[in-house]
């Protein structure tokens, strides 16, 4: 197989609050032998609340992200599904309205960019299911993971709206039943649990503004996790991961029971069957302790 | 001859009824469908030749009264829309049908939609203007302002997204995903009067867009593409763009994304949280910044990240920015 190689987006927390979310992404990409590229340059997407205050601003960041994949004439990969969500909606936009293409390169020309639509944009967790293949992956495990019940837990912005998300990147699934993370899972030789909130929403993006949605909303997620038995859950999303793995307090408290359980990153629930370090995927850095390993 | 595909389903169907109930129960049906068959013939079928009892609503069988709108496996559809075999295709063969909320359920498959229609009427969502009884002229509407109101005007108030919102599920306050649709298809309205009214209404904490989860499913739920989120959105912007935006920790959150990417071309993120929630309210997130700072998780100000090539950023923030707060 021809190496695989991506423009690497990392958004800003790969950057700041979940470092593990890098190292172990990085770590995984060695592994499988994948290439990133990291785009240095990109701005942040604007997370939806940028795209709040001014929409037009929101696209041009964003477009310009996307020129800077298309320079190297790759593939994007992303590694939060909000950033996922953001590229993948300026792209759409974009690629269905030449007036506004327009409008949005006239912008970019100004610093010697152009947003021509010929990258695609995918999710680290499609690249892997998509691209590299779920029976490489399961060839390559060294330490399976057998012993484990484990959560997935999707995060709205990878699956919904799955039409947009669905013409992004090759996987179909839906968003009432989705199948990557579980697939992935049993993949790496965890048993995968099924549960309600699954597919549900963690409430990151209204913590600061709705504290008690977001909270009930985090406690359900992990409620549901723990009363399926799991051991500890997964997540392609960073955000769902801070919201999971740092607020469980406010969580047990917004729903009256004590609830906390270990949230891993997708990256570092690859890495650890293919035999990465805990270390090297930065397991020390989580707030719910990992205590398994 | 296309020869007609069948296959076996089991149906378990929620049962309640106010009047006799004390607690809802399911009714199991063994059938087999064909795969030209939507959800409401098998209600039906299940009705005529089962058991009389049960009650739904239906009414125009063609995807357009919005009156059918149910559950099935935690999916809100058009029973009258909605094939079968498609569902099989998502859940398999066992199909759990319940109504759009049960805890609203009356009877059966039909909930009281009181709080959807109220929700509906806080909105306006009707057309505010002054008539003229005789015009000289039609009052034309350019395509190029028709196209603005997006989809929105295709809702057919079947509840599916509002009963699937998951921030309206906890606070019953929300206004909830189809409201914001009609609210914006009015203001968005050139010959509309009332949208400053209808912007302060949306506005509005507890009750209003900021509330949001942004979870994206009223967008994925919606049987007619209308998107709720996009138009809540909109109304976010235009909530900026008419000035009617209140300093708030809501607006301030989302404002403070331009700031820090304007500074940094990423978002400094302990930054963001001071700056939306003022110098007294951050203090409520000192003890999490704590544990996150314990774990490595917090930048100090002078690591901050910035991207590459910031000056190209400030320049297009500085000519593309088209709100001022
Ligand atoms: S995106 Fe917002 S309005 Fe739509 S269902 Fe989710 S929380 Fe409700
Ligand atoms: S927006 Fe769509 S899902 Fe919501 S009430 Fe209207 S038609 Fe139904
Ligand atoms: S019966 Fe009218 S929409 Fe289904």
């Amino acid at each position: 197989m021809e190496k695989l190689r991506y423009a690497l987006f990392t958004g800003c927390t790969a950057k700041e609050s979940t470092p593990e979310q890098m190292m172990s992404t990085l770590a995984v990409a060695n592994k499988l032998g994948i290439e990133l590229v990291e785009l240095t340059e990109a701005s942040c997407c604007g997370a939806s609340h940028l795209q709040d205050y001014d929409d037009f601003l929101s696209l041009v960041l964003n477009a310009r992200n996307i020129a800077y994949a298309e320079k190297h004439g790759l593939t994007m990969v992303t590694i939060c599904n909000t950033c996922q969500l953001n590229t993948a909606m300026t792209k759409h936009r974009l690629d269905h309205n030449a007036e506004l293409k327009a409008k949005v390169n006239a912008k970019l020309a100004e610093v010697g960019l152009e947003y021509k639509g010929t990258s695609l944009i995918t999710h680290f967790l499609y690249a892997i299911i998509d691209d590299f293949g779920l029976d490489k992956i399961k060839e390559m495990v060294v330490k399976p993971l057998s012993q484990f019940n484990i959560a997935p837990f999707y995060g709205c912005h990878n699956i919904r709206p799955s039409e947009l998300q669905n013409e992004t990147h090759k996987s179909h699934e839906s968003a009432y039943a989705p199948t990557s993370l579980d697939d992935l899972i049993i993949a790496c030789g965890g048993v995968n649990v099924d549960y309600e909130e699954k597919n549900k929403c963690c409430g990151f993006h209204a913590e600061l503004q709705a504290p008690r949605t977001a909270a009930i909303l985090t406690g359900n997620a992990v409620a549901g996790a723990m009363d399926a038995n799991a051991d500890w859950m997964v997540t392609p999303c960073p955000l769902c991961h801070l919201k999971l793995d740092t607020q469980t307090h406010h969580a047990s408290v917004a729903i009256g029971r004590e609830v906390s359980l270990p949230v891993l990153h997708m990256q570092q629930m690859v890495g650890l069957a293919l035999g990465c370090t805990p270390d090297e995927l930065g397991l020390k850095h989580h707030v719910t302790k990992v205590d398994f390993v | 001859m296309d020869t007609i595909k069948s296959q076996q389903v089991t149906f378990k169907v929620f049962r309640f009824n106010e009047e006799t109930d004390y607690l809802p129960y399911y009714n199991t049906y063994v059938m087999d469908v064909t795969h030209e068959e939507v959800v409401l013939d098998i209600l039906n079928r299940i009705k005529w030749d089962h058991d009389g009892s049960l009650s739904y609503r239906r009414s125009c069988r063609h995807g357009i009264c919005g009156v059918c709108s149910i559950k099935v496996n935690g999916k809100g559809i058009l029973a009258c829309k909605s094939r079968l075999f498609d569902l099989i295709d998502v859940f398999g063969s066992e199909l759990v049908i319940e109504p759009l909320s049960t805890k609203r359920a009356i009877k059966d498959l039909i909930i009281d939609k009181k709080d959807f229609w109220d929700k509906h009427a806080a909105v306006k969502p009707f057309l505010v203007s002054d008539i003229v009884e005789h015009p000289a002229s039609e009052h034309l509407v350019s395509p190029h302002d028709a196209e603005k109101l997006l989809e929105a005007d295709y809702c057919i108030q079947c509840g599916a997204c509002h009963y699937s919102c998951p921030a309206l599920a906890i606070n019953e306050e929300f206004i909830g995903p189809a409201a914001f649709a009609a609210a914006y298809r009015f203001s968005a309205d050139v010959r509309d009067e009332a949208s400053v009214e209808r912007l302060h209404v949306v506005n509005e904490e507890a009750q209003g867009v900021w509330d949001c989860v942004k979870c994206m499913e009223c967008a994925e739920v919606c049987p007619k593409e209308v998107n709720p989120i996009e138009k809540i959105t909109k109304l976010h912007n235009m909530i900026f763009e008419a000035g009617v935006a209140k300093n708030n920790v809501a607006t301030r959150h989302a404002v403070g994304f331009a700031h820090s990417i304007e500074k940094h071309g990423l978002l400094d993120e302990g930054e963001l949280v001071r700056y939306s929630e003022g110098n007294i309210g951050v203090l409520k997130h000192v003890p999490v910044a704590l544990k996150m700072f314990a774990k490595g998780k917090i930048v100090l100000p002078w690591n901050m990240p910035k991207a590459d090539k910031l000056d190209e950023i400030k320049k297009l923030i500085k000519s593309s920015s088209t709100v001022k707060f």
